[in-house]
């Protein structure tokens, strides 16, 4: 299963920022909390993260040497 | 619960002490565990115990007065901190938080300080640790004054690669651009200029380090 942006429930505002700048449509507003609806659709563009207001979703990366890869 | 021998002698404090002596010392620390996000030290706050991670990472980190947030290290198993309180008696200098799941062993002050005392071998260990420490400070300054952002980022790169599977951090851009002393849109930037010149490449969530000496070379390291 695809890795998803991580929210953090109790930081969500419902301000439905991220929602709107998501250009996947991998997010939704649902009972005043942005959820994660597609998640094979999301792109991990990290705008949802740039743009929330309260830092209640976060993108991070792993971080990997080539030559070192199984 | 006291802590393991074995983990004890994985630690930097404890290296070279014989298995009768990490016996001697292992029950004088305490285990504590915390979930994601906890903020558990705070800076200006007085605290007495020094701190060795035994699972999960820690993130030191100073916040400014309009909410900038600077880290200075992200902590790995068997690494220590809060060090200087704790050895000097003074106040916090940094924040500490769990990056996940934290599990911690904690030794007090006065225990540290008997420990010591009455073995020569650790007051040598933890100036080495101390030592680390301010070279660690005089790299951050060097970065600051004298690397540009990308070279900033190149060198964050090659010190978190994850070289051994799952126990690197994962971090957000935002991270990065507190670790190098930055914002955020510069470390976007910067990823997509490495990108560009074909020494990383973005796969989704993981940043992949195709071209390491390019990296090296870009980052000021020989």
């Amino acid at each position: 299963m695809k890795e998803m942006p991580v929210i953090d429930e109790e930081k969500c505002q419902g301000c439905g920022l991220c929602v709107d700048i998501c250009t996947c449509g991998a997010l939704v507003l649902r009972d005043n909390r942005v959820r994660m609806q597609a998640a094979d659709k999301c792109g991990w563009c990290t705008l949802c993260e740039l743009v929330c207001p309260y830092g209640a979703i976060s993108c991070p990366f792993e971080i990997v040497v080539e030559d070192e890869k199984p | 619960m006291a802590i393991e021998t074995e983990l004890l002698r994985t630690m930097a404090y404890f290296t070279g002490l014989d298995e009768a002596a990490l016996e001697g010392v292992r029950h004088l620390f305490r285990e504590h565990s915390f979930p994601k996000g906890t903020q558990f030290l705070s800076e200006g706050d007085r605290s007495d115990s020094l701190y060795f991670i035994v699972s999960g990472l820690v993130k030191v980190f100073k916040t400014s007065a309009d909410g900038k947030e600077q880290i200075f290290r992200i902590i790995r198993p068997g690494e220590s901190f809060n060090d200087v309180p704790v050895l000097s008696g003074g106040i916090n200098l940094v924040s500490a938080e769990a990056m996940g799941p934290v599990v911690l062993n904690g030794i007090k002050k006065k225990d540290l300080e008997a420990i010591i005392r009455e073995r020569p071998q650790v007051a040598l260990n933890v100036i080495q640790v101390l030592s680390r420490r301010v070279q660690e400070l005089v790299a951050l300054v060097e970065d600051f004054s004298f690397r540009h952002v990308t070279s900033r980022v190149a060198k964050m790169l090659l010190e978190y690669a994850d070289h051994k599977a799952g126990e690197g951090p994962r971090l957000t851009q935002q991270e990065m651009a507190a670790m190098i002393g930055t914002a955020r849109e510069m470390v976007g930037r910067s990823l997509k200029n490495l990108e560009g010149a074909g020494t990383i490449r973005m796969e989704r969530n993981r940043i992949i380090i195709a071209d390491q000496q390019a990296l090296k070379e870009l980052a000021g390291i020989i």
